[in-house]
């Protein structure tokens, strides 16, 4: 039997026992072949003596369980961590942050609590996938979309309580921000509901975020302060119909002008999907030639990827976004917003696609930029970074938040890309994405995998370049469990008194320090030092 | 530049869905066979086996570039074997049950709590059936 770090085998065994009474046995985990796949399948630690593995996993299916649970645990001094589908890979997957504790895994706890079209909202537990939310709305015909990240099997709630965005609209996107009360399980076992959430007979907690007195939602995302048991969110009602557009610009010298063309376009509300800069020269894959040339940084170099881009007939910037709305609307917007790229010498906006809604299951099918239209699917995993090179097998993601200027985006991803190729890391992506509104945010997807040399490059790579990052003032917006210490402590404003602040209510409010210890960087009292 | 748009269409954040296309022969990647959700199939009998299979394994091995269990397989195997795992005719029980539960490359292993043991049971009885 696995062992909780400070437990012993007599009152571990007693725990257990108390949770299978409440949970059932068969939902009280303790076997090697029963945890295994609650590792971290993308760790970067993976197979090595860091890595975290789980003591054990129980799984309630009802409010009323977890509380027990927690209620057991906190007499007992158990240290547990909370997943929600566990599906947070590159952040942590279904493993915890600190090695030892318990996985309590809301998996079961899978219901759709309620769908309000005329609201557009939706309440739903921890353990409801993106999958299972969009087949709820789908089958029901509502006409209604969800906003997912790149895979589809997440939680709604964890992947919000985790910062997680998407792709469709402001302000459904920033997950976080959609959310629309909560409600929260704390560490003695009592509950609480955010909000309207608050006043018995509601009828509102899902439309009016505040209720009465301080709003305290935040303080359980990212956080390690209470378990979140039913999360609502707003929901986008579904467009008369989208325009899938993309601009171009065709010389290396027109970044940061094509780029602050697109980020007036959104502060202007004419663009409010997710967008992102991709360059196919810089970003995409790279025959020998290519190759060379953005591992140059001399002079020549913006010449060089010019004169490579124009004999390739290739686009040197480009930007995919979609307009939602009445037709007579986008098209509109479609033409002033091509008329705002044309101010750059060459540049264009062409029209990938348009559909109206709802879509014919074919369509949902085969539609190429499904995250922008709402449907989630796996097809992240699918990516490479050339034809010849095998898929990742995992990553973490180095992602840090920069000022929303063109010339500052650039400056950011040139000296990111750059130390990348001195570190000998040979990140996916690298591109600015406009996932929040007033800011964006680059993403490298570093490969972690079974191979403990290469993951002790990647570690090292990663840990180096949020230092250069935090350097320069470019913070992570998310970080996976293996780095949340390093990244806590770049936020260090004043002696780190924000940190210092978040351990005194991790003090007050958990004061036995049972809950997802080590979750960015809040470590309970006990632990502290060690973590340090 | 009809190459170029495809390119740009498909480099969807991080996923550089046209490199997937352009690596994957259109002949190894049939036309698309299931829907994306398929929770009602159209065949009178399924077993529970194909249901689970398609509910929980055909969004990454089903057919298409946006498919990556599939796009990953092809990859591998360059197509001495199907990219299809429904295609296949080389796998056992013992072998689907041991990826389900463990995983392989980018695909991450399944906890009880996500699937049942009835259910990889099923699953894993599903594809390791003979034609």
């Amino acid at each position: 039997m696995r062992l909780p770090p400070g437990s012993s085998v007599r009152d571990f065994a007693s725990v257990l026992d108390a949770w299978r009474t409440i949970v059932g046995a068969a939902w009280v985990f303790t076997s090697d072949e029963d945890l295994d796949p609650y590792r971290d399948a993308y760790s970067p630690y993976f197979g090595e003596k860091e890595e975290r593995i789980a003591s054990a996993a129980v799984a309630p299916a009802t409010v009323q369980e977890v509380q027990a649970v927690v209620r057991v645990a906190n007499r007992h001094k158990i240290a547990i961590y909370t997943i929600s589908t566990g599906k947070n890979l590159t952040y942590g997957g279904s493993a915890p942050a600190f090695s030892g504790s318990v996985v309590l895994d809301l998996k079961r706890m899978n219901r759709i609590l309620d769908v309000s079209e005329g609201n557009a909202s939706a309440l739903v537990e921890p353990g409801v996938s993106y999958f299972d939310l969009y087949r709820h709305i789908r089958e029901r015909n509502l006409k209604l979309w969800i906003d997912c990240p790149d895979p589809g099997w997440g939680s709604p709630l964890g992947n919000s309580l985790d910062h997680g965005a998407g792709y469709t609209s402001v302000p459904y996107r920033d997950h976080f921000d959609a959310h629309c009360g909560m409600e929260v399980v704390l560490a003695d076992g009592d509950i609480l509901r955010t909000g309207m959430g608050a006043l018995p007979n509601s009828e509102t907690w899902q439309q009016f975020k505040y209720g009465m007195g301080p709003s305290v939602d935040g303080l359980f995302a990212q956080s390690n302060f209470g378990i979140v048991t039913k999360m609502g969110f707003w929901l986008m009602p579904q467009p008369e119909a989208a325009l899938v557009l993309n601009a171009r610009a065709f010389h290396h010298d027109d970044g940061p002008r094509f780029i602050d063309t697109l980020i007036g376009l959104i502060y202007a509300d004419l663009i409010t999907s997710q967008t992102q800069i991709i360059s196919p020269i810089l970003h995409g894959p790279a025959d020998a030639e290519l190759g060379a040339l953005v591992h140059a940084w001399d002079a020549g170099r913006a010449a060089g990827l010019d004169a490579y881009a124009a004999r390739k007939g290739m686009p040197f910037w480009t930007a995919p976004f979609v307009l939602y709305g009445p037709e007579a609307v986008i098209r509109a917007k479609a033409a002033h917003i091509t008329q705002e790229f044309s101010r750059i010498p060459g540049a264009v906006v062409g029209e990938d696609a348009f559909f109206k809604f709802p879509l014919t299951d074919e369509q949902v099918v085969t539609v190429i930029d499904k995250a922008r239209i709402g449907i989630p699917s796996l097809a992240f995993f699918a990516s490479r970074r050339a034809p010849d090179v095998p898929p990742l097998e995992g990553h973490i993601d180095f992602s840090p938040v920069v000022p929303m200027n063109g010339a500052k985006i650039l400056e950011a991803m040139n000296l990111c890309t750059k130390t990348c190729q001195e570190l000998g890391l040979m990140p996916l992506g690298g591109m600015p994405l406009f996932y929040h509104t007033r800011t964006a945010c680059l993403i490298y997807a570093i490969p972690v995998g079974r191979d403990a040399a290469a993951n002790k490059t990647a570690r090292d790579g990663f840990s180096r370049l949020i230092e250069i990052a935090a350097a320069r003032g470019w913070g992570e917006y998310r970080i996976h469990p293996g780095f949340m210490d390093q990244g806590a402590r770049l936020y260090n404003f004043n002696d780190n008194a924000l940190l210092r602040f978040h351990e005194r209510l991790k003090d007050a409010v958990d004061p036995n320090g049972i809950l997802s210890a080590g979750r960015y960087g809040i470590w309970p009292k006990h632990l502290r030092g060690a973590a340090r | 530049m009809k190459g170029i748009d495809i390119a740009i269409v498909g480099l969807t954040a991080l996923v550089m869905t046209a490199t997937v296309a352009a690596a994957t022969p259109a002949a190894a990647t049939p036309s698309v066979s299931w829907k994306l959700f398929p929770d009602r199939p159209a065949e009178a009998q399924v077993t529970a086996g194909k249901a689970d299979f398609m509910n929980s394994c055909a969004i990454c091995h089903a057919a298409g570039a946006d498919r990556p269990g599939t796009t990953s397989l092809q990859f591998k195997y360059g197509g001495r074997v199907p990219a299809l795992l429904e295609q296949r005719t080389d796998l056992t029980v013992a072998a689907v049950k041991y990826f389900i539960r463990h995983g392989i490359a980018m695909m991450p292993s399944f906890r009880k709590t996500e699937l049942s043991d009835a259910q990889v049971e099923a699953i894993a009885n599903y594809l390791a059936r003979k034609p």
